[in-house]
């Protein structure tokens, strides 16, 4: 079927419904992706305001924010710090990194890129958007209420337990977590069905873009990991609550058995936070390189492995509870081999560009920057991955400047790079680009000051999550806030200007980027129209847009 | 909406359902705290609090899947590619359900196997475990005969045979009742408290969330019992039933598991580390 007939179809289906039952009752997956962009950005506001006081606190050594703001929050102040730290964990986690890259843009284009009319079930679809509202709001309960919840995201008995935390914080935070856990798994659900039962005819796995099958192997990850978890915080709240003794070695039980399930879903968590980040840097880099991907199959294979792998090297944070030697030896071993498929993805980018026409637009900018701050992050992670040199490092900030980097530096940049790859398509505006070089380069700048120096206070021996330090960390650490104010204003920036652009923009075209986009949601015109692909395309015999590795 | 459709999917229309059940979580999660800390909830008094969520849920529940029977029986756009859709998303839950019983499992291991420094000997001193030879095994057979019945059920949908099917989903959901019936009489005659240490622990959340399916799995067969009754499945098209029947097998599976493992194998005797 010809493009152009699906796009004069759409045009014909554009009667959205009106009014606040159009977003609380929906059953569309581009009204509920932005549903989950927005949430995403305001649940960023709240953990991205939250980095911003740690950072300022750390600024110089002593106690100078943290006591002010414990005391209008009636919590004592180092109390308050980890309480923050802990928000700040859990929001970028659950409420801002997973919403975007999965509830948003997973759920925007995966029904576009293999010519879906919709997700596989539409009403689900929504439940699953639905409880993240709830779940923020118990989340910023379990912070306010009580003491508030201050175990960190790892939730680690005692601490987490009713000798630690005895008011009902982190009760509040357990049952958060349980909502956006049941979220995810219906998502989940949605996504692989979607996947499996509903590409457009002739468009095998082997010929469907890079995003859908990162989409998949996230939404496999979290449908396995999340209900351990759940097991996991139903077990922390009998224990709290009705007496059981899983994680309390005075019935018998043991804290350990909880990191050995927390990390056997945390460890996935953390791949399904970059996955669906892969699957848009390929498509970014290809588009503007003009070339399609290098090495199509292995790039989706490197990411069915990452994800399989991903599932047995989950005591690699847990090396220095006193695990036996042979098993750190396995860890080691298993959490190196993952370097493998990644470095095949990092090197496939490279040669995707490699010959290319590359045109350096503001997609292409955040995407090459992913490449680079996440092979940082990589790197850094060969490094913890050995046993013997993570029982120095272990919970210093070397670990926090290695996960920033892989994630807020990895992630957040992808987000970025399909916010602005995607822009025109989603709101049917053109992004002007100096503020989009403007805005990568000044968080470029920024994020790298604020985390390249926590490598150096790691290895200098400044643990995590404390709310004072030595003198000696002094400098560093100023920097590193330094590093955070201009991050900060670049986002305000950001803020202001896409606001600006979303009222007053320019109108953009159907495909503002030219040969180079090659995916069928380039096809229909932007915006989007709120129905698209009713009349199902046809890819038997071989249809090039449908053919990435071609 | 699907009138002009040139494709095989359903486009459901806009539903409240969704937003309702999401809030009717957050009603259940805030009385579940507040429950457990003793605070002033709407008026209720202890596990009453549970109550205003838990019916909103269930009526969320009941007026969803409403809508979803009549979309199969009466706007009949369950098509063949919806049906596929639908199942897989059947074989997804289940497959996340076992992994949640994963998290109980390793718990369970964790510490019969001896890996938890705290554990000396399982069962751990103290505890007089219940014999699995006596009310277990029962219910060992009464499960395994249960698999059997669902089948039996399962043929004669296949067969158009609605009236006979949904005799044998009756039976299939009293065997359910009838296990869930000597579990709790189990419980109420256990020498130990859930509050007794680990052993207790991991052995009354194991067996109770595979009661908590089991009650499940009775609920939607009742359902479809009376679904068959109305002569709602057809030979070619019962994903209900279908869904019903896999789920079945999987809490039937559970419970081998744990029979075999927590009452049988790693019960009686005790054995030291």
């Amino acid at each position: 079927m010809s493009t152009t007939a699906t796009h004069a179809h759409d045009d014909d289906h554009n009667h959205a419904p009106k009014g606040i039952s159009r977003w609380l009752n929906s059953t569309n997956h581009k009204d509920i992706g932005t549903m989950y962009l927005v949430f995403s950005v305001v649940a960023a506001l709240v953990g991205g305001g939250l980095s911003l006081l740690i950072r300022i606190e750390l600024g110089e050594p002593g106690i100078q924010v943290f006591d002010v703001i414990g005391e209008m929050m009636g919590s004592e102040a180092k109390q308050f710090y980890n309480v923050t730290v802990t928000a700040h964990a859990l929001l970028m986690v659950f409420f801002v990194v997973m919403p975007a890259l999965i509830g948003g843009f997973g759920n925007w284009f995966v029904p576009m890129m293999i010519g879906a009319p919709d997700m596989a079930f539409p009403r689900m679809n929504n439940i699953s958007f639905w409880l993240m509202p709830p779940a923020l709001i118990l989340l910023i309960l379990s912070g306010v209420m009580g003491q508030g919840a201050g175990t960190g995201w790892t939730l680690y008995p005692p601490l987490s337990g009713l000798a630690g935390q005895p008011d009902m914080s982190v009760d509040f935070a357990i049952l958060s977590l349980h909502l956006a856990g049941a979220s995810s798994i219906l998502g989940a659900t949605n996504f692989i069905t979607t996947i499996l039962n509903m590409r457009a005819p002739g468009m095998t796995m082997h010929k469907a873009p890079l995003f859908v099958w990162a989409t998949l192997i996230t939404a496999v990850l979290l449908l396995l990991a999340m209900p351990v978890l759940a097991g996991a915080l139903t077990m922390l709240l009998t224990d709290r609550n009705f007496g059981t003794a899983f994680f309390d070695p005075r019935g018998g039980g043991d804290p350990l058995l909880w990191q050995h399930l927390f990390w056997f879903f945390g460890h996935p968590e953390v791949y399904i936070m970059i996955l669906p980040a892969f699957g848009i840097v390929s498509h970014i880099v290809s588009t503007f390189s003009r070339k399609p991907v290098f090495g199509y199959l292995g790039m989706a294979y490197a990411m069915a492995s990452i994800g399989i792998v991903g599932f047995v090297v989950w005591a690699h944070h847990m090396y220095t509870v006193g695990m036996g030697v042979n098993y750190r030896a396995y860890f080691v071993a298993v959490t190196m081999a993952i370097a493998v498929p990644t470095g095949i993805k990092i090197f496939s980018w490279i040669a995707t560009m490699w010959g290319g026409s590359i045109s350096f637009k503001t997609p292409m900018m955040w995407a090459i920057g992913f490449i680079f701050l996440f092979t940082v992050g990589g790197v850094t992670g060969v490094v913890l991955a050995n046993a013997g040199m993570d029982i120095a490092m272990h919970d210093t900030y070397y670990v926090v400047a290695h996960f920033h980097y892989v994630l807020s530096l990895g992630a957040i940049f992808a987000i970025f790079a399909g916010f602005y790859y995607w822009f025109d398509k989603m709101t049917g505006k053109v992004y002007p680009e100096w503020a989009g070089q403007l805005h990568f380069w000044t968080t470029f700048i920024g994020v790298n000051v604020l985390f390249f120096p926590q490598h150096f206070l790691g290895l200098a021996g400044m643990p995590r999550r404390y709310i004072d330090y030595p003198d000696i960390f002094a400098e560093w650490n100023m920097v590193s806030t330094w590093g955070a104010y201009l991050t900060m204003t670049s986002t305000v920036f950001f803020l202001i200007v896409t606001l600006i652009v979303m009222i007053a923009g320019r109108k953009s075209v159907a495909n503002p980027w030219g040969d180079g986009a090659t995916t069928l949601e380039w096809t229909v015109a932007s915006p989007a129209p709120f129905h698209t692909f009713e009349d199902t395309p046809d890819f038997t015999g071989g249809n090039p847009a449908a053919h990435p590795a071609e | 909406m699907s009138a002009q459709a040139k494709h095989p999917y359903h486009m459901v229309n806009p539903s409240p359902w969704p937003a309702m059940g999401a809030f009717s979580a957050l009603f259940l999660a805030i009385g579940a705290v507040f429950y457990f800390h003793e605070e002033s909830f709407l008026g209720l008094p202890g596990a009453y609090k549970l109550l205003p969520g838990l019916s909103l849920i269930i009526l969320t529940m009941l007026l969803w899947w409403r809508d979803v029977i009549k979309e199969s029986v009466n706007e009949d756009v369950h098509t063949d590619e919806v049906s596929t859709g639908l199942r897989m998303g059947m074989v997804l839950f289940i497959a996340s359900e076992v992994m949640f019983f994963v998290a109980f499992f390793w718990a369970f291991f964790h510490h019969s196997l001896g890996f938890s420094a705290s554990t000396l000997q399982w069962p751990p001193a103290g505890i007089e475990v219940l014999d699995a030879w006596h009310l277990p095994f029962y219910n060992t057979v009464i499960l395994l005969t249960s698999g059997v019945t669902v089948s039996r059920a399962h043929l004669y949908v296949e067969a158009g045979l609605n009236q006979k099917a949904a005799k044998w989903i009756w039976i299939t959901a009293g065997l359910g009742a009838m296990f869930l019936a000597l579990q709790v009489f189990e419980y109420g005659h256990a020498a130990f408290g859930l509050s007794d240490g680990i052993y207790p622990s991991t052995f009354y959340l194991a067996t109770g969330f595979h009661g908590f399916h089991v009650f499940v799995g009775t609920t939607f067969l009742v359902v479809c019992a009376m679904r068959a009754q109305k002569n709602q499945f057809s030979p070619h098209k019962h994903i209900g039933f279908q869904s019903a029947a896999w789920y079945w097998h999987f809490v039937d599976v559970v419970w081998l598991f744990l029979f075999v493992w927590v009452y049988w194998l790693l019960g009686l005797p005790v054995r030291t580390f």
